[in-house]
């Protein structure tokens, strides 16, 4: 058949064009391994959230897909990564197997929409908890305290020690992301290169159009992890972004449920495994102190 | 109200930007188009071979890749362009140039056989009875189908969002990031940008047509 042979062509090609990302993928399968023990037992009072999730056998998740460690496809199309264990041992206190988690890619722009619309139950999506946010969504968590954090060329040829060094310098980042909204409103000096995602970053600093590539650390470490030999983390976070889960408005109960659970997986040990199995795995740092709830 | 106020300079460049995109390589679309039309139907035969090949590689290639290959591919054997910007207009005219030559050798072919021999019998030769009798009537049929490979450029602008040049559609990014309550507002004020480019342009083209238009 011409026409298999044509496919089988154009998924090898697509197989060379990602390859990129794939030594991050591969240590992320250690996550697939990685399992939560479903609650047998679970009742919920009628009417609330979790009793409608619980009995539709079905909890609708918004991750990210390409970020490493925390919500990147692997090559069958499922997303592995840290913000994916966390779906999975909220599913767990719902009653539902990992099976039962249906996974709808969200990128940062259609985050608050896809919890507005009731697409997804919750967004899990190394989300930043801020004000703005909190109009329209509600958040539970944080179960992550990310930072803003440089990465340069191997060898740091520009000496760059933190952001106040980006003055004059080429520095690339994502379009609409909270990071370079810092850099332009903070350290208007530096000349911002915007991309719609991360990887054209990295390719540009390996080009070296830019000098130094800025995001929070855990994507940076993601990127880095993908090619040791030509990256290297600043390693001097200069903000606090709290990673939350995202859902709807107003739901209180479900909020308070999903504060718990992530209270109770701080205390058994289940966050740390998570982290361990992935973006604990890319880094090769032991699990950091979980943070606060902020039940605000 | 206030929240577009606010980022008025923001989105005033934004439109600048998308607006100077779709003009520059408007017209250099059309110029190089217009150069490989002339290939097309030249009696050079390796001319003819060369423009075919541009015309079918441009044409059945995705933009994206078009962009991509500009952008990080031509830097593996140390060509790069001056700017994002740069890069943009050289990805979006190389590209929309392929339509324009189509476009054009339609209106060519449409042009009576008869035209281009009496301007031989005229003694012109192919230079000239192809600048003077044969495009100028072959322009005017083509007004539709430019039209609307103009207006499809002024779209595809916005892949330059995706390649560090802040137009209209990076900024609908930044802005509805950064404003998760008003989202409604940051997509009405970016399709409006886009209708303040294409809708006058579907009228200017409407008009040239009627005025342009051949009366057999």
């Amino acid at each position: 058949m011409r026409l298999t042979r044509y496919a089988a062509a154009a998924a090898a090609l697509g197989v060379v064009l990602t390859g990129c990302s794939s030594e991050a993928g591969d240590q992320a399968q250690d996550a697939a391994e990685n399992t939560v023990e479903v609650q047998e037992d679970v009742s919920f009072e009628a009417g609330t959230t979790m009793a409608e999730i619980n009995e539709a056998g079905v909890l609708r998740v918004g991750t990210k897909i390409d970020q490493p460690g925390f919500g990147l496809a692997n090559t069958e199309g499922t997303p592995e990564g840290f913000d994916v264990e966390m779906a999975k041992i909220i599913a767990a206190e719902l009653g539902l197997s990992e099976d039962q988690i249906e996974f709808t890619e969200t990128v940062s722009a259609n985050r608050e929409p896809f919890i507005q619309n009731g697409q997804v139950d919750i967004v899990i999506a190394t989300y930043t908890i801020n004000d703005t946010r909190k109009q329209v969504v509600d958040f539970a968590g944080p179960y992550y305290e990310a930072g803003q954090d440089i990465m340069v060329a191997s060898g740091n040829p520009e000496g760059i020690e933190g952001p106040d060094d980006l003055a004059g310098l080429n520095v690339c980042s994502v379009e609409g992301s909270t990071p370079a909204e810092n850099i332009r409103t903070n350290y208007p000096e530096a000349t911002l290169t915007l991309y719609d995602v991360y990887s054209k970053c990295a390719d540009d600093l390996l080009n070296g159009n830019v000098d130094a590539v800025t995001t929070d650390n855990v994507i940076l470490t993601g990127l880095v992890a993908g090619n040791p030999d030509a990256f290297e983390l600043v390693g001097n976070p200069f903000t606090e972004e709290p990673y939350g889960i995202g859902l709807t408005l107003g739901d209180t109960e479900f909020r308070d449920f999903l504060n718990d659970t992530l209270e109770q997986s701080f205390e058994d040990g289940s966050w740390e495994a998570a982290w361990d199995a992935t973006a604990g795995a890319i880094t090769g740092e032991p699990a950091p102190e979980p943070p606060a709830v902020d039940r605000y | 109200m206030s929240f577009l106020a606010d980022n008025f300079p923001l989105l005033r460049d934004a439109f600048l930007t998308t607006l100077a995109l779709t003009v520059v390589s408007g017209l250099l679309a059309l110029v190089l188009g217009t150069v490989l039309v002339a290939m097309r139907v030249s009696p050079v035969v390796a001319l003819r071979g060369l423009a075919t090949f541009y015309v079918e590689t441009f044409r059945n290639t995705p933009l994206t890749v078009v962009f991509f290959f500009l952008a990080f591919g031509i830097v593996q054997i140390d060509l790069q362009f001056p700017s994002r910007f740069i890069t943009a207009v050289a990805a979006l005219s190389l590209y929309t140039a392929a339509f324009v030559c189509e476009a054009l050798r339609s209106g060519i072919n449409a042009v009576p056989p008869g035209q281009a021999e009496a301007a031989r019998a005229l003694g012109l030769d192919f230079r000239q009875s192809l600048t003077t009798v044969v495009l100028p009537q072959a322009f005017r049929t083509v007004v539709p189908p430019l039209g609307n490979v103009w207006i499809a450029l002024a779209k595809n602008t916005s892949i330059a969002a995706g390649f560090a040049v802040t137009d209209l559609t990076a900024t609908l990014q930044r802005l509805a990031n950064a404003n998760a309550d008003q989202l409604v507002l940051v997509f009405a004020a970016v399709v409006v940008g886009y209708l303040i480019i294409t809708l006058p342009s579907a009228w200017g083209i409407r008009v040239l047509e009627r005025r342009l238009a051949v009366l057999r």
